[in-house]
């Protein structure tokens, strides 16, 4: 790629493997895949505990995006698709995957990790996705109590993020942090639009505004039209949020200053939530279907 | 569970809230057939429980589905809360 054409909008892929656990010795061997509009994960858990993710970009093609982020995730513990027993898919791209048995959506996924992720205290989880933004409310275990959902616009979500990353040449991974380097909030961009946002944004670099400013504008702007979600879906801590925008410190505390609640640090990569929340319900199914056949063969005479 | 379905864009906020608990409950689920444009189906969720939902199709356009319930200039008579037996259905606008 020539210098100077940088893709500003290219978030940073990712791999982790559990050390500690030997997956040949596990019993229950369950994926997730989450295939998002944006990016998608595997994640891989040996009786119920964490042993593997990965997450990357989401290709044109549901099904090869799925099968590069299991392989991605596999490579180099052995295991192969065949010693999966249960894998269930979700999000946008969920009934594409081809070796899934079952698809669920990923609102009753990303309860289902959010809870996994940050603890059974979590009532309300804000998934700030690649194009969409979901406040979720559920109970302890992870089950749905209430949701909301917004696709119809990029405002708000990770796509439009990555437009002003690319605007203002600034890598994604940093955009959030740069926003914070400002001595005074600026007024926030348009909050209903990437587009009219990305324009106006143009026009204040015009007259003078800094990069960091016009990032903070913008971060600004998405606080407040995330904050607008969680208004009509109503806000009940514990809160935690989850997707790629979890990471950005620049609208993470903008929100959290709007909200006047601070959200959950996370310790995982906040990616995998769908795709961890789908690799648990593929062990509760696979526990179901073992659990009825143990009957099935008790029953026979 | 308060399913919303719906958006929100530069125009407002356009959504249906159904409470799937009540729906549960409900055998017939008359508002399905209600509705006059098929905006709303009956399937089963992730946890297994009969329950009634936006069509995907007519998720981000509502604020037009939903038009022929809403005349400006009389009285609204919206087909799917009128049906369903357990007020378990509200429209945002």
């Amino acid at each position: 790629m020539p210098e100077g054409k940088r893709e500003n909008w290219r978030w940073e892929e990712s791999r982790w493997e559990n050390p500690d656990i030997d997956w040949k010795k596990g019993k229950a061997i369950t994926v997730g895949i989450d295939v998002g509009s944006v990016s998608s994960q595997a994640v891989i858990l040996v009786d119920g505990e964490l042993f593997a993710y990965s997450s990357m970009r989401t290709g044109s093609d549901s099904p090869n995006s799925a099968l590069n982020a299991v392989n991605w995730a596999m490579e180099g513990t052995g295991m192969t698709l065949d010693d999966i027993q249960y894998t269930v898919g979700t999000g946008y791209g969920r009934v594409n995957v081809p070796f899934a048995d079952r698809a669920i959506t990923e609102i009753s996924c990303h309860a289902r990790g959010g809870i996994y992720m940050y603890g059974p205290t979590v009532r309300t989880i804000l998934d700030m996705g690649g194009q969409d933004c979901k406040v979720i409310h559920c109970d302890e275990k992870g089950k749905v109590v209430s949701f909301l959902m917004n696709d119809k616009c990029a405002a708000g979500t990770g796509r439009g993020m990555e437009v002003f990353a690319d605007l203002l040449g600034v890598p994604i991974g940093e955009v959030g942090q740069q926003s914070l380097d400002v001595d005074v909030e600026p007024e926030p961009v348009s909050s209903t639009c990437v587009v009219f946002a990305k324009s106006e944004a143009t026009g204040l670099l015009r007259s003078g505004w800094s990069k960091e400013k016009v990032l903070a504008a913008y971060c600004s702007a998405m606080a407040i039209r995330v904050k607008s979600l969680l208004d009509r879906a109503g806000m009940e801590e514990d809160f935690a949020i989850t997707g790629g925008i979890a990471k950005n410190l620049g609208v993470v505390t903008r929100l959290e200053k709007q909200l006047g609640v601070k959200a959950f640090k996370p310790k995982y990569d906040t990616q995998i939530a769908g795709a961890l929340g789908a690799a648990l319900f593929a062990q509760a199914l696979l526990a179901k279907e073992e659990k009825e056949e143990i009957t099935i063969a008790t029953d026979c005479p | 569970m308060l399913a919303n379905y719906g958006y929100n864009d530069g125009s407002g906020d356009f959504f249906i809230t159904i409470d799937t608990d009540k729906c549960m409950e409900c055998e017939d689920k008359p508002c399905v057939a209600a509705c006059p444009v098929e905006i709303l189906e009956s399937f089963t969720d992730d946890y297994d429980d009969h329950v009634v939902g936006v069509v995907e199709k007519h998720r981000n356009k509502i604020r037009y589905s939903c038009a022929p319930c809403k005349h400006a200039s009389e009285e609204r008579n919206i087909a799917c809360q009128k049906a369903c037996p357990f007020e378990a259905i509200k429209h945002s606008w």
